[in-house]
């Protein structure tokens, strides 16, 4: 970079630049200098993470080595011991306790968004403050009464305890990010098809729908990567029914100091879901974590 | 809807009935689809808050058979003079503001790594978000023992020769350890959002800045910072939201401890609820928080506002 400097010198600066401007420059000596430097800090920061899936691949005896051993003979055993233990039924939990809370948060939350998408609601600003001030609501200032009132009902230790509390979590966000979806649908659209008669399920369901595709696909993405990792509800109102993966990685905390290698393993394999899922929402990923703000 | 569109070419007979009416009717067809997500909304979060209320006034310790009577506000006093309740909020105050100010920082410094093209970009990219994206309670266990254990540790392997090989982080500095866990995984939100804000910047003032002779840091500070605000804002003010909630981070590496020198208050009220079994100063403690939390909130929400709306949409 330091060597593209001087380059806007050289153009008169009264010519207005031309379009395509080339700020940045390939192939030159300090723009290479800066790409192997910014490699080498990516690697050094995930490096843990690196780490991790190494470690995975270790025997417990090398998995605890000093100096840290580098070089092995990968073995996938602790994978197999993972999977071959009791692992697959927290697995089951989280798929449930995911896929349904986003299914319900998307039911309930897109013809909110869409309500308070539309100007003429008086009390629009309202709404959305009272949305958003519940994201604020700290967690251990309602987990006593629920938990009550789940012991009461027999909802404790009850995945769809953790499915409507999920909905709850996520709920202010997808209105949020669905709303700043809806806001970008030219005002025409629905507006011609209203003018067809349509009612409004049926704008929402066929006009609206298509258009919001890649909208609702990047708010479930958010609400799956949340609810999949969310780990205060669950260790707290589950026990050995309904227990979800982070809740089944506490189960470390005893032997941590004896199972390095397949505690790699089961982190690597427990988070592999949303780290994809993130990868692939790459570019929607800002704007869900900004609640749509920026995009 | 469709009906009331055409209305007024029909019926112009009466004009002083049918447009009140008539903008009811439109009302509610606006406001209905909202309903199912607020009445859902304030059934699961304010509802609960209310008993909280109800429950902290009252002394009710599961442990202690004769509590449950109406104790007034001695939860309140009892939580505001306890020394640990304090620390565990002074605590919270330090683990927040720093965590978003350091993840801040090195999530301008990733960004403006990555705002320029060059071999790999997507690449490196996908790795700088992976921290963000593991499970936050396999973080922790993992800085906890692959990073931070002072014998097998890769940190301690690496800081040997700065003579820092042998330090027990987690015992020894538990609240840096947490930090540092949390700076790693909060950094990449940072870098999306300050990335967005790079991309959004445009060309013509960039250069316009070089043109005028202003060197790198000159650009930086008066040029691209100004433009960063709004971003660096909202990424203070959402990181905070999330942070200050934090309790899996605590709960898998440090258990609050030694004794409650890194507990913040979620992990606090938690220990005082599910261990301590007192619901009533639990309670007391939340609604606490809660009052704390809605006067900083109060001010963030303006600026939420601010950054949300567009200036048409505010002043409505």
């Amino acid at each position: 970079m330091t060597a593209t400097a001087p380059a806007p010198r050289t153009r008169p600066a009264a010519v207005p630049t031309p379009r395509p401007a080339p700020r940045r420059r390939r192939g030159s000596v300090g723009g290479t200098a800066l790409t192997v430097l910014t490699w080498a800090i990516a690697l050094v920061f995930v490096s843990p993470a690196l780490w991790m899936v190494l470690t995975a691949f270790k025997t417990e005896g090398i998995a605890q080595t000093d100096p840290p051993t580098l070089l092995f003979q990968p073995t996938l055993d602790q994978f197999r011991n993972v999977v071959g233990a009791d692992f697959m039924p927290y697995v089951g939990n989280s798929l449930i306790a995911t896929l349904a809370s986003t299914a319900l948060v998307l039911v309930l939350g897109t013809p909110a968004a869409y309500a308070l998408s539309i100007r003429p609601v008086k009390r629009t600003k309202d709404v959305l403050f009272f949305f958003i001030s519940t994201k604020m609501l700290p967690l251990v200032a309602v987990v006593v009464p629920i938990y009550v009132a789940a012991a009461e009902v027999g909802m404790l230790d009850n995945i769809w305890t953790l499915v409507v509390l999920y909905t709850a979590m996520n709920l202010p966000i997808a209105v949020w990010m669905l709303r700043s979806f809806f806001l970008e649908v030219p005002a025409g659209v629905v507006e011609a098809a209203q003018m067809e008669g349509a009612s409004l399920p049926r704008v929402l369901w066929s006009v609206m729908l298509p258009i919001m595709a890649p909208g609702v696909a990047a708010t479930a993405l958010i609400c799956m990567i949340f609810s999949w990792n969310e780990f205060f509800f669950a260790v707290n109102l589950t026990a050995s029914q309904a227990a979800t993966v982070p809740v089944y990685l506490v189960g470390f905390i005893t032997s941590e100091g004896l199972y390095w290698a397949q505690l790699a393993a089961a982190a690597t394999l427990a988070s592999l879901p949303i780290v994809v899922i993130g990868w692939m929402a790459q570019r929607q990923l800002v704007r869900g974590l900004s609640m749509g703000a920026v995009k | 809807m469709s009906a009331t569109a055409t209305a007024p070419a029909e019926r112009p007979a009466a004009p002083a009935r049918t447009p009140r009416a008539r903008r009811r009717a439109h009302g509610w067809s606006l406001r209905a689809p909202l309903l199912p997500a607020l009445i859902f909304t304030i059934l699961v979060t304010q509802l609960p808050f209310l008993f909280t209320i109800f429950y902290s006034l009252r002394s009710w310790n599961l442990l202690r058979p004769d509590s449950g009577t109406f104790a007034g506000l001695d939860n309140y006093a009892y939580v505001l003079t306890d020394a640990q309740f304090l620390g565990a909020a002074l605590n919270t105050v330090v683990i927040t503001a720093s965590c978003v100010l350091i993840s801040m920082a090195v999530g301008i410094g990733l960004a403006m790594l990555l705002d320029r093209k060059f071999l790999g970009r997507g690449v490196v990219r996908t790795l700088l978000i992976t921290p963000f994206l593991i499970i936050p309670v396999a973080t922790a266990l993992l800085w906890k023992t692959t990073m931070f254990d002072p014998v097998f540790g890769l940190l301690g392997f690496v800081l040997t020769p700065f003579g820092l090989g042998d330090v027990n982080w987690v015992s020894q500095y538990p609240v840096v350890s947490v930090v540092t866990a949390l700076v790693w995984q909060w950094s990449p939100f940072m870098m999306l959002l300050v990335l967005a804000g790079l991309q959004s910047q445009s060309r013509d003032v960039v250069e316009a800045g070089q043109v005028d002779g202003a060197n790198r840091w000159q650009m930086f500070t008066n040029v691209t910072l100004p433009h960063l605000r709004r971003y660096i804002e909202l990424g203070v003010l959402l990181g905070s939201i999330y942070v200050v909630n934090t309790f899996d981070t605590i709960y898998m590496m440090t258990q609050g401890g030694p004794g409650t020198a890194s507990s913040n208050l979620p992990f606090y009220i938690y220990q005082r609820t599910f261990l301590g079994f007192d619901i009533g100063q639990s309670a007391a403690m939340g609604v606490i928080v809660v009052i704390g939390t809605i006067v900083v909130a109060t001010l963030a929400l303006r600026l939420i506002f601010r950054t949300f709306m567009s200036d048409q949409e505010a002043k409505s």
